[in-house]
């Protein structure tokens, strides 16, 4: 059996690189994903608790982590595309004044 | 070395190659591409825990609907290669020290706590289908309904925002 | 040596059935073709191919040769690692997919190594089929965007909005299903079918009449076949997502098309129509002999039709077919041990057989759906059918009870 510490190892150097990812990268999109990087850590975390304790209630938090995860990919990604065709750039240091 | 260990490195090792390609890639369907990777890792490792459902869960929906979801918006905007500008270069030199520094912190913290966390012995009937639907509508059936709400409005809210203006 | 046998065979047997198993399936897709060819042909008044070979039958050799020694270009300007792994990836998820597909009841010892008709036997292999078909999207939408092309990203995203469309509607007709079984494995499905030994009574087919039409509907449009092949139809797109695909990048978009069709026909058998079990009642023991019935007659006909072909080859190949049917019908009939273990193979292929039939069948005869029409087919009609179809079925169990 693998000792859950090494799960909860790899969360979070998952989330670390999340991190770094959402704080360097320059495009909305890969900005988007470093999060979603990032939500992955956590259900991993979430499930490896779960197998530790030996109950099913992390792999709920899993579920709704999931759902709520898609649901503001949706919204996410509709905003990023009106926001792509109004400045005509997907780079996100040109998207800092609240004019257009 | 048992057999469950050797797994799990293989695992673990594809979801951090994975991750460090979402970052290193210039063209961001490079990036969705290597997100694809760590989520089927990732799932591949929610199936060596005993969590069979939640595995195919995350491959169905995340991998097979979310990561579809930002392929199409990459396709659709035509997003090329990322441009090269040099507007600081302080959030590399002190930025990337820093998020090491702070992954750091979190993994000392977890090698303290040894002691305490172990595997179940029983894991697989504990976390069946049949154990988590019976948690998810018993206990959790408000926050159940609410994300089904939830839905309902992100859905509102993609088909608002995808409207021509006429 | 047999030490050595035993030991392993955890890893042996599973390498075996690996490699017989995907030998199997590329032969039935080649030959696929061929049916498809012949089936088609006759239903538009002509002889399809029967010039390679007596009646045709060396054809899908001659197109594999020719995929083999063709020109295979590379277009200027693609993306080359999308390029590359599009048609790969859609060829690895559709031999897959057939690792969890159980084919027959019994389980035997080879080496010790207690093994079943199968290569995997987990208990999420409805899920594991449903993982594969999401994953299926990519290797179009990727072939259609790395061609640079825009007849090709056209149609890849088509043909990507079409697939997920779909899905849903497919994941959903099957709820039916489980609610009744209540197992997610492919093998504990077929074993609820099997119920009371009434044959054909207790299938699946008849509580989920509705299920299962959604779920065919729905499964058409996922591989992509008439009429629902708008994205990939010569006439419209040149040929869609795969344009700019060439010998054997093409046809390994072509494999995974047949194979596709393939698993869908075996889902469709162990979902609804009993998988291995024969329509008829346990009881009835005479029908064992029926595989036998069906081939004897066979092998001698294709023995009389050799011997009059017009060409020596056939003159020698067809009754030479013809004999080796008729003496595998008779050893049927003199063994019966080997007759018991072939009946749920038989039943199995015969079903899967009837379903690509059907499916040949509607390429021959329907038109094409317009993309609009298409679409909102699947979203306003078949996803709330599938939706009142779990609906009515929970609201069943509820009243009746799950039946045996």
């Amino acid at each position: 059996m693998v000792p859950t510490n090494h799960y909860l190892l790899l969360s979070a150097i998952l989330f670390g690189l999340g991190i770094v990812g959402f704080v360097f990268k320059r495009n909305i999109i890969t900005l988007f994903m470093s999060i979603e990087l990032m939500l992955n850590a956590v259900n991993l975390a979430f499930v490896a608790f779960s197998q530790s304790l030996g109950k099913p209630d992390g792999e709920v938090f899993v579920l709704f982590v999931i759902v709520v995860a898609a649901a503001e990919a949706a919204v996410g990604l509709g905003i990023i595309i009106l926001t792509a065709r109004n400045r005509r750039s997907l780079n996100v240091e040109r998207v800092d004044l609240l004019k257009l | 070395m048992t057999a469950p260990l050797v797994i799990f490195f293989v695992l673990a090792a594809l979801a951090v190659l994975g991750a460090v390609s979402l970052i290193l890639q210039r063209h961001p369907i490079h990036s969705a591409l290597s997100l694809i990777v760590v989520m089927v890792a990732l799932a591949g490792l929610y199936l060596l825990m005993g969590a069979e459902f939640i595995a195919a869960v995350q491959i169905i929906v995340y991998g097979g609907a979310i990561m579809v979801l930002f392929v199409f918006v990459i396709m659709l905007l035509n997003a090329g290669e990322e441009e090269r500008t040099n507007f600081s270069k302080l959030a590399t030199y002190a930025g990337i020290p820093l998020a090491v520094a702070m992954t750091g912190f979190i993994a000392a913290a977890i090698a303290r706590s040894s002691g305490s966390l172990s595997p179940a012995a029983q894991g697989g009937a504990l976390t069946s289908t049949k154990a988590l639907s019976m948690l998810l509508f018993n206990e959790f059936v408000y926050p159940f309904e609410l994300t089904s709400f939830l839905i309902l409005v992100a859905i509102l809210g993609a088909i608002v925002l995808a409207q021509r203006e006429s | 040596m047999n030490e050595f046998l035993t030991e392993y065979a955890f890893l042996i047997v599973p390498i075996l059935k690996i490699a017989i198993l995907v030998l199997l399936v590329l032969t039935m897709d080649a030959y696929l073709t061929w049916i498809e060819r012949k089936v088609i042909a006759h239903i538009q008044a002509r002889w399809g191919p029967h010039r390679v070979g007596p009646h045709g039958l060396l054809q899908p050799l001659a197109d594999g040769l020719k995929f083999i020694f063709k020109e295979d270009p590379l277009p200027a300007n693609v993306d080359k690692l999308a390029y590359f792994l599009a048609p790969f990836l859609t060829l690895m998820l559709a031999l897959t997919s057939l690792a969890v597909i159980p084919f027959g009841p019994q389980r035997f010892k080879i080496f010790g190594y207690e093994t079943h008709v199968g290569i995997a036997d987990v208990n999420i292999s409805l899920l594991v089929l449903f993982a594969i078909t999401a994953l299926g999207v990519y290797g179009v939408a990727l072939a259609g965007w790395a061609s640079n092309s825009k007849y090709s990203l056209l149609g890849g995203l088509r043909s990507s909005a079409q697939m997920i469309s779909y899905e849903l509607a497919l994941t959903l007709s099957v709820v039916g299903v489980l609610l009744i079984a209540g197992d997610f494995s492919l093998r504990g499905i077929v074993e609820h079918q099997s119920g009371t030994g009434r044959g054909i009574l207790s299938w699946n087919i008849f509580p989920q009449i509705i299920g299962f039409v959604c779920f065919f509907i729905a499964a058409i449009a996922e591989t992509n076949r008439v009429p629902f092949d708008l994205p990939e139809a010569e006439s419209e797109l040149v040929a869609g997502f795969h344009t700019e695909y060439a010998s054997m990048k093409f046809a390994m978009f072509f494999i995974a098309e047949y194979t596709s069709m393939i698993t869908v026909s075996c889902l469709a058998t162990i979902l609804f129509f009993g998988g291995w079990l024969s329509p008829f009642p346990v009881s009835w023991t005479f029908t064992h002999y029926l595989p036998s019935v069906l081939l004897i007659p066979f092998g001698l006909w294709v023995i009389f039709d050799g011997m009059r072909y017009e060409n020596l080859l056939g003159r020698i190949l067809l009754p030479g077919v013809g004999t080796a049917l008729a003496a595998i019908g008779a050893a049927l009939i003199v063994f019966p041990m080997i007759n018991d273990i072939v009946q749920g193979p038989f039943w199995f292929l015969a079903k899967v057989f009837t379903f690509l039939f059907v499916y040949i069948w509607m390429r021959g005869t329907l038109p094409r759906f317009r993309y609009d029409q298409l679409m909102s087919f699947g979203w306003k009609f078949l996803l709330p059918v599938s939706i009142a179809n779990v609906v009515l079925t929970a609201v069943a169990i509820l009243i009746w009870g799950r039946l045996s």
